[in-house]
């Protein structure tokens, strides 16, 4: 496997996110929603802060867990959408057009080619949540939060997009048309999302595994600043399951045709 | 160069090759021919690595398309039916990346790139975004970057589809510049194309192999016998059909003459030689002694058009070759 072979790749991937008008349609779509989170929890805390009740308790108003974390709790669901977007062209656009022809024929490696590919949708993404540091800069100028929580919290963003845009390469690998890929993305993202909702009423131990399997259960922890090395694994093997599946469907679609 | 050994290649539900076998010499220039469906790009991508045989073997520059694919890759050019360009690159920058897929070093890559641009008359557009080509830039843009980074073995698939005539010709003489330095195999419905370029034919129909061999052994072998056309001028006045055609039918070897037509003074004939008999020479000295004016003498091939037709209705009707 070669590091300059996959960054070949990437770069070409990067470039035609950034010649169509998804990387930009996205990047404003997140500052935009975003924006608008951040400024709702912003209003709440306020006003809840300078409610002489709450005062009065002696209940200190935190931001982190306040404005921070409903950020990021919902920036983790537009994620959601997000995401189908960015790996739906990934594969099934060089299947339509037939460039996947140049790219199978070339002395490159499956894996550098899904790697390099993945790579640019998770930089991609990178740059998507950047965009949100506009926001969070205004905290910093009116106040102190804490560092910690905030940088673990957008870890948890990364490895949390990270883990479904692989899953959203695989996806793409499976077919030549984009939008079945988007939608069928979609909807596997949904469903990671609610498995998440079984851990309310079903505590029995197949509750419990079906509730480990959810993407988004692994994201609370983040949002509250904590990291524990458990939800690192998960994401960390979703992401390596996910790459792995695609490497195993390029081989076997090739083998099949 | 590239050695195909009984190579069969199964679709779900249909064989698409049928069990083919032919080598092709290094330096080659080999025209890949048969009628729409016939497993031509289904070939060239076995040979590509771009799919694997369902059996048999092919090896390319010495090495197997299934166990060394990788080395194979590096040795290839492959130009795809429909050229594999990204429509949102400008063509130096496409070129250039093919170049770095194929693994060459940064370093003297965009002289590579203004090289190949050159050779394939894509320099003027260089800097357009590929969106913006007409098709036939298009395919020489898939041409330049096919051959950029030098490979042994170059294989075209129709490389001349949808191209007006005038582009049709410049590819062709193009990619016949290009023979010598590599092994080429182009793939084409249309025959003259391979009569003008290619020293050898190979010949599939419905994923069976029907000929391979030169187009010269092809022609004689079809024939068997000799086919000339013949023009006589006198040298003044005026020239009695009879006599000329008495006069050619007296020449040794000759096995039937047929008047064709009448151009102002001039005849046309059609003389047919003997069983494998060489007859062109001594035509021409009849014609001089005779003291009239010999304006043309030309070997009238079987086109390969007919010999296709011949040679695909036969294995039709069950027999080979
Ligand atoms: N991906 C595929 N899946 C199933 N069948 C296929 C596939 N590709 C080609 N075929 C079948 O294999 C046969 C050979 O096709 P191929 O494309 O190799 O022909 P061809 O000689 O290149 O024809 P053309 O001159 O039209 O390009 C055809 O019958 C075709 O229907
Ligand atoms: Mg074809």
């Amino acid at each position: 496997m070669s590091i300059g072979n996959i960054w070949i790749l990437c770069k070409k991937e990067l470039k035609s996110y950034f010649a169509s008008p998804i990387a930009y349609g996205l990047m404003a779509f997140f500052a935009l929603v975003c924006g608008y989170f951040f400024y709702a929890a912003t209003a709440i805390f306020v006003v809840r802060s300078t409610d002489p009740m709450m005062a009065q308790r002696g209940m200190p108003m935190d931001v982190t867990e306040w404005v921070i974390r409903p950020v990021l709790m919902n920036a983790s669901v537009l994620g959601l959408f997000m995401i189908p977007m960015i790996t739906m062209r990934l594969f099934a656009e060089e299947k339509r057009s037939g460039t996947i022809e140049l790219l199978a024929t070339s002395p490159i490696r499956d894996i550098e080619i899904i790697l390099g590919k993945w790579l640019a949708a998770v930089l991609l993404y990178v740059c998507i949540l950047a965009v949100s540091a506009i926001d969070l800069s205004i905290l910093f100028i009116y106040g102190k939060p804490e560092v910690k929580p905030l940088l673990v919290g957008y870890l948890g963003l990364l490895l949390q997009g990270s883990c479904l845009l692989a899953i959203g390469t695989f996806i793409s690998n499976t077919t030549r048309h984009q939008l079945v890929a988007g939608a069928a993305t979609f909807a596997v993202c949904l469903l990671l999302w609610v498995l998440d909702w079984v851990s309310a009423y079903d505590s029995t131990p197949t509750g419990r595994v079906i509730s480990y399997l959810s993407v988004m259960g692994h994201f609370e922890n983040f949002a509250k600043g904590v990291l524990d090395s458990k939800d690192v694994i998960y994401y960390l093997s979703v992401i390596f399951f996910g790459l792995f599946l695609t490497t195993r469907s390029m081989e076997y679609l090739r083998w099949r045709a | 160069m590239i050695k195909v050994e009984g190579l069969t290649k199964r679709y779900a539900r249909n064989v698409a090759v049928d069990n083919i076998s032919f080598e092709v010499e290094k330096g080659q220039i080999v025209g890949f021919l048969g009628p729409n469906g016939a497993g031509k790009t289904t070939t060239m991508r076995v040979l590509t690595c771009f799919l694997p045989p369902t059996e048999g073997k092919a090896q390319v520059a010495g090495f197997d398309v299934m166990t060394q694919a990788m080395e194979v890759k590096r040795r290839i050019g492959y130009l795809p039916e429909t050229p594999p360009l990204y429509p949102e690159m400008e063509v130096s920058e496409y070129i250039e990346f093919v170049g770095r897929l194929k693994g060459l070093p940064r370093a003297g890559l965009l002289k590579r790139v203004d090289e190949v641009c050159e050779r394939c008359n894509v320099a003027d557009v260089k800097s357009k975004l590929i969106s913006k080509l007409s098709k036939g830039y298009r395919q020489r843009v898939g041409l330049a970057s096919a051959i950029i980074h030098n490979p042994d073995v170059l294989i075209l698939d129709e490389p001349t589809a949808g191209l007006d005539p005038e582009q049709r010709r410049e590819t062709l003489s193009l990619i016949k510049e290009l023979a010598g330095e590599h092994t080429i195999i182009l793939s084409t419905h249309i025959l003259p194309e391979v009569e003008q370029t290619c020293q050898r034919v190979i010949i599939i129909s419905k994923g069976k192999l029907v000929a391979t061999d030169t187009v010269e052994n092809l022609n004689s072998r079809l024939r068997g016998a000799e086919l000339v056309a013949v023009e006589v001028e006198p040298r003044n006045g005026h020239l009695a059909q009879e006599v000329v055609q008495q006069k050619l039918e007296q020449v040794p070897g000759v096995s039937r003459v047929l008047f064709r037509e009448q151009r102002n003074s001039r005849l046309l004939f059609e003389v047919e030689s003997l069983q494998g008999r060489s007859i062109r020479g001594d035509l021409a000295r009849a014609v001089v002694q005779a003291d009239w004016n010999l304006t043309e003498l030309h070997p009238i091939g079987l086109s390969l058009e007919e010999i296709f037709i011949q040679l695909t209705s036969s294995t039709e009707k069950g027999g080979s070759k």
